[in-house]
């Protein structure tokens, strides 16, 4: 029963207010989508902090999209042998876990204890994006340091994967959570809330990428709409 | 040939003198909220001096604006699309709010609440806007206000640390200015160009420059790409904000707020006619000293048969056209070419231009034992003065000093032309000479510069929406004066002149 819960019905709920949310937000708040920068407040730390913590964030989100989604009979297929695979995202998981921990660990820092305007500028909803995301970082680098560099290891591949391909195709299998390490759980379960509350948060930048930029004509011109607001 | 209007200023720095009313209504009207408290769309420098942003003018620092790469094509100064791109992260040119000033208010509330004590005198002291915190104030966005400090903070002014060290050691005792400052509007916008998301735009009507609240997302790129730092960030909302050229008025036909409530009359507001197409070829110009000529040629003559037919091929409507023929803003800039524009080495093609003020000129005049009123007098004491020429020329004509020369020669000839007419109605024909311009030029841009009234200095057309027209209506008249209202008064219906006060009374 809580198996189910919360391997089974927390996702899908999160899911769904993450979609909506999204929808909703994008429709009715333009004016409040953005990445909300504050470094006309502080500099020196953001200059450091912010590349860090980026990048290192990307990769991680490549690291997982590559462990969860590449199913383990691929990687056999082409040969890749378990162990040799398990070495490189153990390895490279470490880096991009360390890079991210040393960019948030500033981030925080500045935000909270060394820039007094920064902290003024922060919201709840700030508040509560950093408490998930430090947790689900740190969380995150125990699983990575702590259990397969320094422990025994743990072969997800074969049962938290398989659980998260689960999800997409409308057969999650809440077992193959419910057997996994302690650690492995409530970082799957941080990960939902995470998504759930990403729609109302600052987060939403992520969309905005503006990869566009690259293609555009430098000078951008617009005509006046039909009905101009005269104030 | 591609016509587009673009309605533009000229700031006449003779008559500034430093009252910043001009920034106190443009803030009253657009920035007194949270957020934008350390904001002037427009602000007032004393020059030789900081500037506001400090020191905003030193773009090694801040990289604002273009420039020409190896092979002589335009690029952001702060590098190109990808190097942007690799930079979303932390923006290596942004100022930081210390640039600007850090915004104080102050503890009234202890003038009102101290306990009566004749010991203990209360008082107001200052406190951040920001945090509430108490603060000492320590700069300010005209902190060297009337050289106040200058003597150590003018050192700092960028455009007198690229001068010769004679220059900067005697400049004190020489000369001082004001020169009011709003967003360029640009023909070739730096910030519209660094916008990564394609928030900012420039408008095809009238060339007004604006920011999409709404596709703003934060990136901050505008607010280091502008060289003139006109681009502010919104703490509180997280996007930019900029000078607006008070639009809303624009369009209805009222000019803007600092040129309306402008004490000193010096602001001309007008139309231009422009060709699109010539944009980049002009901004690429390899000699920045030519880029003042560059930029005069983009614009076109609205009384020339040929730019008339393609302004109207162009969609530009017949009222708009005749503006721009009756545009001071014209007269000044290209037929009596005494207007000039700000840091033409930016590259940005602004479009807020300034009449260099003669008066330092004729201070030195004076303390020269010279006649500032005799022509030769001023002819030889601009010629000879080095200064603050020099720093003319580093403001306006990207350092060439001969071309701020010759719009003060004019300005000079112009008085002393009008004083021979008014003391004796003679005139000297090689004094006009000398400038190249005729009487009747010269007495119209006397009377352009010195007595024109607010309908000669502001030639705006409304624009053409016709909601635009039916809401303006509304917001300068009473709903309940139409014809037969319940408010119709006399005036209201009869139209003719409102009598402004009440007639006096003859004593019994």
């Amino acid at each position: 029963m809580r198996d189910t819960l919360l391997y089974v019905v927390l996702p899908y709920v999160c899911l769904t207010v993450f979609l909506v949310g999204h929808v909703w937000r994008y429709r009715t708040d333009q004016l409040g989508w953005t990445t909300r920068t504050s470094q006309v407040f502080e500099r020196r730390w953001l200059a450091w902090g912010s590349p860090l913590f980026h990048v290192g964030a990307l990769l991680v989100v490549l690291g997982h999209a590559a462990g969860l989604l590449v199913p383990q009979s691929w990687t056999r297929a082409v040969g890749i042998s378990d162990h040799a695979y398990h070495v490189v995202a153990v390895a490279g998981g470490a880096v991009a876990g360390t890079v991210l921990c040393a960019g948030l660990a500033i981030l925080l820092l500045r935000r909270f204890v060394f820039s007094h305007r920064v902290r003024l500028v922060t919201t709840r909803m700030d508040r509560v994006l950093y408490a998930l995301l430090t947790a689900e970082v740190v969380i995150g680098m125990w699983q990575t340091v702590g259990v397969n560099v320094l422990g025994a290891g743990y072969e997800y591949r074969g049962t938290i994967a398989v659980w998260f391909r689960g999800l997409f195709v409308l057969q999650p299998d809440a077992a193959l959570m419910a057997s996994a390490p302690a650690v492995y759980q409530w970082h799957a379960v941080l990960a939902c809330l995470l998504l759930a509350v990403w729609p109302f948060t600052r987060l939403v930048h992520v969309w905005s990428v503006p990869i566009g930029y690259l293609r555009r004509p430098f000078v951008v011109y617009r005509r006046r709409p039909a009905r101009s607001g005269v104030a | 040939m591609r016509v587009m209007a673009q309605v533009a200023m000229v700031m006449n720095l003779d008559k500034c003198l430093g009252c910043h009313t001009c920034s106190v209504t443009c803030k009253q009207t657009w920035t007194n909220r949270d957020g934008v408290e350390y904001a002037w769309f427009n602000n007032v420098e004393t020059r030789p001096g900081l500037g506001y942003p400090r020191g905003h003018e030193d773009q090694e620092r801040w990289r604002g604006g273009w420039e020409l790469d190896g092979r002589g094509r335009l690029r952001l100064r702060s590098g190109g699309r990808l190097r942007r791109l690799a930079h979303l992260f932390a923006n290596p040119d942004l100022p930081t709010l210390d640039d600007y000033y850090e915004p104080a208010t102050y503890d009234f509330d202890t003038l009102v609440t101290a306990p009566a004590d004749e010991s203990r005198i209360p008082v107001a002291r200052p406190r951040s806007a920001l945090t509430g915190e108490p603060m000492a104030v320590t700069a300010g966005p005209n902190w060297d206000d009337d050289l106040a400090g200058s003597p150590v903070h003018a050192a700092a002014d960028p455009v007198l640390a690229a001068m010769t060290e004679q220059v900067r050691l005697s400049f004190e005792d020489t000369f001082m200015f004001h020169l009011p400052r709003i967003c360029e509007h640009c023909l070739n916008p730096a910030c519209v160009s660094a916008c990564p998301s394609s928030a900012m735009y420039k408008r095809v009507e009238d060339g007004i420059v604006l920011v999409d609240q709404d596709a703003c997302r934060g990136w901050r790129m505008c607010v280091s790409a502008c060289p003139y730092k006109k681009v502010y960030l919104n703490h509180r909302t997280g996007k930019a904000e900029k000078c607006t050229f008070c639009f809303p008025r624009i369009e209805a036909g009222l000019p803007t707020v600092c040129a309306e409530t402008c004490v000193g009359r010096l602001r001309y507001l007008g139309l231009l006619l422009y060709d699109a197409d010539r944009v980049a070829e002009a901004a690429a110009v390899p000699a920045p000293a030519d880029l003042l000529d560059a930029q005069r040629s983009l614009l076109l003559d609205p009384s020339d048969p040929e730019v008339v037919a393609a302004a109207r091929r162009s969609g530009i409507a017949e009222d708009w056209i005749d503006a721009a023929r009756r545009s001071p803003v014209w007269d000044l800039i290209a037929r009596y070419q005494v207007a000039l524009p700000l840091h033409p080495e930016y590259r940005t093609l602004p479009m807020v231009w300034y009449v260099p003020p003669l008066s330092p000129v004729l201070d030195a005049t004076g303390a020269r034992g010279g006649d500032d009123a005799d022509a030769d007098d001023v002819f030889h004491t601009i010629t000879g003065l080095r200064i603050p020429m020099e720093y003319l020329a580093g403001l306006f004509t990207a350092g060439d000093t001969d071309r701020v020369a010759g719009v003060l020669l004019r300005l000079a000839a112009m008085r002393a032309h009008m004083r021979r007419r008014s003391v004796d109605g003679s005139a000297d024909p090689a004094l006009l000479e000398r400038v190249g311009m005729s009487a009747e030029d010269v007495e119209a841009m006397y009377r352009l510069l010195a007595v024109a009234k607010a309908a000669d200095r502001h030639v705006v057309p409304a624009a053409h929406t016709e909601r635009a027209a039916e809401l303006a209506s509304w917001a300068s008249g009473c709903s309940l004066d139409g014809p037969g209202g319940p408010g119709m008064s006399p005036t209201a219906s009869r139209g003719g002149v409102v009598p402004l006060t009440l007639r006096r009374r003859r004593p019994r």
